[in-house]
């Protein structure tokens, strides 16, 4: 979790990854962000994500981005 | 003789007033709907005495704001949209700027007009004067007087000084761009438009005015749907879209996120990109992707009204090509000049200079670094016309296609070469690992900087381009950066770039 909130802060560190409820709904980042974050997470924890998980529900809060990663490290 | 854009309007209503116009999702509006709200908001503003002004639309992107542009040009005026996500303080120097009477706005926006207008500029709701009726003998008087190169609008670019410069358009050049866009990209009535930019760019002209041309359907996708791709290929789907202009880097992030793989697009058979140079990897993940469509590179300043250039691919492209800009529409001739004024020779690199009807009137209220670009035709000593220096260079390929090479700011003399750093970028992003790159030149200790956004080291990068570039072309650092910085049109934002390299502003 740490290891993600890190990737975020480092690409918006205008945000409070950890407050914020509607990351997207809320039109808090756009598509560099998404882009940048999706990148991000490929190489933190060396996964590849299908475009079909890059959707809004797995972006709007910090824990729906580590449940995207865990299951994609779980698989492994 | 059509020396009015509205003829299309008031064509289209007669022929096809059910149809579907204008539409992002939620809001829909016919050609019968969207003439009765523009007609109406036309009237208001001449029975209130406005009129041959600057209208300021402060909405949301929807149906509605395009009445609201339809509906200034009905009273005689010339819009000026201004985006919701604009920062306040660039609203106030476009506000200073044009000295617009009123602001039209929707729900959303009214507290935020009515705190940045100024004294004397009232704010009107376009949900009260879209329905305040539509006087038909006012509207004519208004038609009638008009003429074909009264302005119709004023879009903001951004300037290098950090103050925007307002483009006016008219009647005249709209006319001749959407004649000459519809003519080469076959557009006609069974079009259905997927729109990609905002509509305070001249990018959106080219799906608004063809949909009123042609009684086409024009989709305003909302913008959340860009970083979502697989949602974003099912709304193309689900609308049945055939026809798209996006920014390349927008069409880059659906296939390097590999979409393709899940969702293909049903109905796309015109996919025209521009603006910005298109990654060859991407581009042809997606001609793979959709064989039957055909594809144009369109390229053009906002200062000529929207597109001057355009290439139909016809081959294929290898990584290490470079997709031309192809030829002007009809109607527009392209001069590439050197610094002198002179005409190149044949494959000599020149400054792009635009002449034609598609030249746009010039910069609003800002005389000064207008006749600094809209120029005298240097060839020409005998009568006054004028031609626009774009500040782009270009070339002749040995096709006779015309290749877009860099800016003209771009352009260094480093060590006693000539180095175009396009040159070295269009090498890097050819690497597999590498998803963008941009480069800068620091003057002062003559060092080629570059930036860039990948799965590969500083020094793996460094080391490998070693192989593909003349020593003397080689970065003297290169940055690895989380996410390349792009302006509010898409572009890559060098400004930004040099900004993070002399530590002004933090990566």
């Amino acid at each position: 979790m740490e290891q993600l909130l890190n990737i975020l802060q480092g690409i918006r560190s205008d945000v409070d990854f950890e407050k914020e409820e509607s990351l997207i709904d809320g039109n808090v980042l756009d598509s560099f962000d998404i882009v940048t974050i999706v990148g991000g997470m490929e190489d933190a924890f060396g996964i590849e994500i299908s475009a079909s998980d890059i959707i809004p529900e797995n972006f709007n809060t910090v824990k729906a981005m580590m449940e995207l990663v865990e299951k994609y490290t779980n698989a492994q | 003789m059509h020396n009015n854009v509205l003829n299309y309007l008031n064509e289209i209503v007669k022929v096809k007033p059910d149809k579907l116009a204008y539409s992002d999702g939620t809001n829909n509006l016919t050609f019968q709907e969207t003439y009765d709200a523009a007609t109406s908001i036309g009237t208001y503003l001449v029975k209130n005495g406005i009129t041959k002004k600057p209208v300021v639309i402060y909405m949301n992107k929807s149906p509605m704001e395009i009445a609201a542009f339809f509906g200034t040009v009905y009273a005689g005026c010339y819009y000026v949209p201004i985006d919701e996500e604009m920062p306040a303080e660039r609203i106030r120097l476009i506000l200073d700027n044009v000295k617009s009477p009123v602001i039209i706005c929707d729900e959303e926006n009214k507290a935020r007009a009515e705190e940045l207008r100024s004294g004397e500029q009232e704010v009107l709701l376009y949900d009260e004067i879209s329905k305040s009726g539509r006087d038909e003998a006012i509207l004519e008087k208004i038609a009638a007087a008009t003429i074909d190169t009264d302005p119709i609008y004023i879009v903001f670019t951004s300037g290098s000084t950090g103050i925007p410069k307002g483009v006016v358009a008219c009647h005249r050049s709209v006319i001749d761009y959407i004649e000459q866009l519809s003519e080469v990209l076959g557009f006609n009535e069974n079009t259905v438009f997927g729109n990609q930019s905002p509509l305070y760019f001249d990018a959106c002209l080219k799906e608004v005015y063809p949909t009123i041309k042609f009684g086409a359907t024009d989709y305003l996708i909302p913008k959340k749907l860009f970083s979502f791709p697989v949602k974003l290929m099912e709304y193309l789907n689900e609308y049945k879209i055939n026809t798209i202009c996006w920014v390349a880097s927008a069409l880059s992030i659906v296939s390097a996120f590999k979409t393709f793989r899940e969702i293909v697009p049903e109905y796309l058979h015109t996919v025209a990109f521009g603006s910005e140079v298109f990654p060859i990897k991407q581009f042809n993940s997606w001609r793979a992707t959709l064989p039957e469509a055909v594809f144009y590179n369109l390229y053009g300043p906002t200062e000529c009204t929207g597109m001057s250039c355009y290439y139909k691919v016809d081959r294929e492209f290898n990584e290490t090509d470079v997709i031309p800009i192809g030829r002007p529409f009809d109607n527009t001739e392209i001069l590439l000049l050197d610094d002198d004024g002179h005409l190149v020779n044949v494959g000599e690199e020149g400054e792009i200079c635009i002449r034609g009807t598609a030249v746009t009137l010039g910069y609003y209220n800002d005389k000064e670094r207008t006749d600094a670009v809209f120029v005298q035709n240097p060839l020409n000593p005998f009568y006054p016309e004028l031609i626009y220096k774009t500040g782009d260079i270009g070339k002749l390929n040995e096709r006779g296609e015309l290749i877009y090479v860099s800016r003209k700011d771009y352009q260094v003399k480093h060590m006693g070469h000539r180095i175009e750093l396009g040159e070295i970028e269009a090498n890097v992003n050819t690497f597999p690992n590498v998803k963008l790159s941009a480069c800068i030149y620091d003057k002062e200790n003559s060092n080629i900087i570059l930036y860039y956004v990948g799965d590969i080291s500083e020094a793996d990068l460094e080391n490998e381009l070693k192989n593909k570039v003349p020593r003397y072309m080689l970065p003297r650092k290169a940055f690895k950066l989380d996410e390349m910085p792009f302006t509010g049109n898409g572009k890559l934002d060098r400004v930004t770039l040099k900004k993070m390299y002399l530590g002004e502003v933090s990566k």
